[in-house]
């Protein structure tokens, strides 16, 4: 396989044309707006907490193929989790993307994603880290309260 | 060097640029030759032969050029205006020349119009903060186009805040053309100054200047060209236009980074108070008054690029050299088959379909986002821009957040263009 199918897998493509909750929850309580001046990719995400659950979460917005697969995939990983869940699951999957995986636990860390595991090709290209994450970082903010809207820049 | 230099009064007319070139009594370019003067294009990237077609964001030099910056550093290197030694006279007079390489290539009337800059954003900073704090109050209005590029668009705004000013801004249609009816609407009896791109970097159109400039003048209202994406495609020439500042960037045109040019008419320029206060724009300092320079310096605080100067001499020299009407004429015909070639492509729309354009294609293709585009194109060696271009309000104009866009040189051959097609289908498998 070559790095780019790695990179553009099946399932990340799948993902990027038909979206998954891609919608704002009508009980969403919390929201963040997060943008990627470098590409134009813009995405909210909105959360219903309750407590420290995440009963829902959804997104909105436009962006590339991997910023709007990753976002998709990552509310389905953390709907029902805990915040605490949800930012050890960002902080591996971080660990993914940027490739610190390799240096370590990486089998470990691909048992904890899942179905995440898919964006382990984006490791191999670290211009494309800030779309795989851009959706994270902006739940990040969205459970956080933060008012700004969150920037890869 | 000046025989070669084509300087047969052609010159650009302002709503036409093919009108400029003529081909026929210019022989093409020998472009295999002028690739061999470009040592970068030699290479491979991920395995495959480098085509590069992002020149408007920044465009590769000449040995010419390496070797002119080389040469300062390693013969020459001093400081200038200040040493009666042999370096300091030989670094001097090297700055000098390329100073006088600049005006001739401007076709400006004086080599003291001339300053040197960090770049063409420098240069808009410049005119805002001198010419425009010096002019512009409260209730007047300055003037761009909807297709400025941010460097034209925020150093205005920035002085229309701190002056209480009002920012105007003329549409474009949905080609990206300018529409001069509504521009000539908005030249009011406030408005004090009017800047517009000489070509849009986003949407390659190339501006009527010679009509803007007009309408403004009419008015009493000095005009600044934003040359950046003007300077590398088309000849200029600052007094048939009769703009009253140009600015380009030398990175753009086979210069180094870090050095630009800002054209001024002398007597706006003489009027102008300094820009930055500092060594070299003075003439004698006390405590109590300074007195400035003259023009160019008052303009040019502190020891300036020097290797970048000479730099963008010898890049200037090169392409005075080719002959810019050749170069035009080149690139002309690259984006014409660019044009025909791209547009055929299954679901690619062209963003920017002006009549006259220089230099830019820039598109869409549908379900390719133009970042996921750039990252295929790169593993195929061929490098173009995506994004917006720092021209966000164009991008919402035309209703997209990003577009790819690719961008030629005087070394760009339709082989390249080629590639870049087969690229967008191999896109198109990628992304299914």
């Amino acid at each position: 396989m070559t790095e780019l199918n790695e990179l553009y897998q099946e399932v990340i493509l799948e993902h990027s044309k038909a979206p998954r909750n891609f919608r704002r929850p009508a009980t969403a309580n919390h929201s963040a707006e997060g943008y990627n001046p470098l590409c134009g990719d813009r995405f909210t995400v909105f959360l219903d907490l309750e407590g420290d659950a995440i009963r829902d979460i959804g997104f909105q917005g436009a962006g590339c193929a991997i910023s709007k697969a990753s976002a998709s995939m990552m509310t389905q990983s953390v709907k029902g989790k805990t915040k605490a869940e949800a930012e050890k699951l960002f902080n591996e999957f971080h660990k993914l993307v940027t490739g610190a995986a390799a240096n370590g636990n990486g089998a470990d860390l691909a048992k904890d994603l899942g179905k995440l595991g898919v964006f382990a090709g984006v490791a191999k290209f670290p211009v494309r880290v800030k779309c795989a994450t851009l959706a994270w970082h902006t739940m990040q903010a969205a459970l956080e309260g933060k008012q700004e809207a969150v920037s890869t820049e | 060097m000046n025989s070669t230099v084509h300087q047969t009064g052609i010159e650009l007319p302002a709503n036409g640029r093919s009108a400029a070139v003529h081909p026929s009594t210019h022989p093409p370019l020998d472009v295999a030759k002028i690739r061999r003067d470009f040592p970068i294009l030699d290479q491979a990237v991920h395995g495959k032969r480098l085509v590069y077609l992002d020149n408007g964001a920044t465009s590769q030099k000449p040995r010419a050029v390496i070797e002119a910056v080389a040469h300062y550093y390693q013969h020459d290197n001093a400081n200038i205006h200040r040493g009666v030694h042999a370096l300091s006279m030989r670094a001097t007079d090297a700055h000098d020349e390329a100073r006088e390489t600049v005006r001739r290539f401007l076709h400006a009337g004086q080599t003291r119009e001339i300053i040197f800059v960090r770049g063409a954003t420098e240069a808009v900073n410049l005119v805002a903060e001198s010419y425009g704090r010096a002019n512009v109050r409260a209730g007047d209005e300055v003037l761009i186009s909807a297709m400025e590029h941010h460097s034209n668009i925020v150093p205005w705004q920035i002085l229309c805040e701190e002056k209480g000013a009002r920012l105007r801004v003329a549409p474009i249609n949905d080609a990206g053309e300018l529409i001069l009816e509504e521009f000539e609407k908005l030249l009011g009896p406030r408005t004090r100054i009017v800047a517009v791109a000489h070509v849009s970097n986003a949407l390659g159109t190339v501006n009527p200047l010679r009509t803007i400039i007009r309408l403004a003048h009419d008015r009493g209202i000095p005009v600044l060209v934003d040359g950046a994406q003007a300077a590398p495609h088309l000849p200029v020439d600052v007094q048939a236009l009769d703009c009253d500042f140009y600015a380009f960037s030398g990175h753009k045109v086979y210069g180094p980074t870090g050095i630009g040019v800002l054209y001024g008419k002398s007597e706006l320029l003489e009027e102008m108070p300094p820009y930055q206060g500092g060594g070299d724009m003075i003439r004698s300092v006390t405590f109590e008054k300074t007195t400035y320079n003259v023009l160019p310096y008052k303009f040019e605080a502190g020891t300036p690029d020097i290797a970048g100067a000479i730099g963008l001499g010898a890049a200037l020299e090169y392409v005075m050299n080719l002959g810019m009407d050749r170069v035009a004429a080149h690139e002309h015909d690259l984006l014409e088959y660019a044009t025909a070639q791209v547009s055929a492509v299954e679901g690619v729309r062209l963003i920017g379909t002006a009549r006259e354009r220089a230099g830019v294609l820039s598109f869409v293709v549908d379900n390719v986002h133009p970042h996921d585009l750039g990252t295929i194109l790169d593993r195929e060696g061929i490098a173009i821009r995506t994004g917006h271009h720092c021209a966000q309000p164009v991008m919402e104009r035309f209703g997209v957040p990003a577009t790819a866009r690719a961008s030629f040189a005087v070394y760009n051959t339709r082989d390249e263009i080629d590639a870049l097609v087969s690229g967008i289908r191999r896109a198109h498998e990628v992304m299914g």
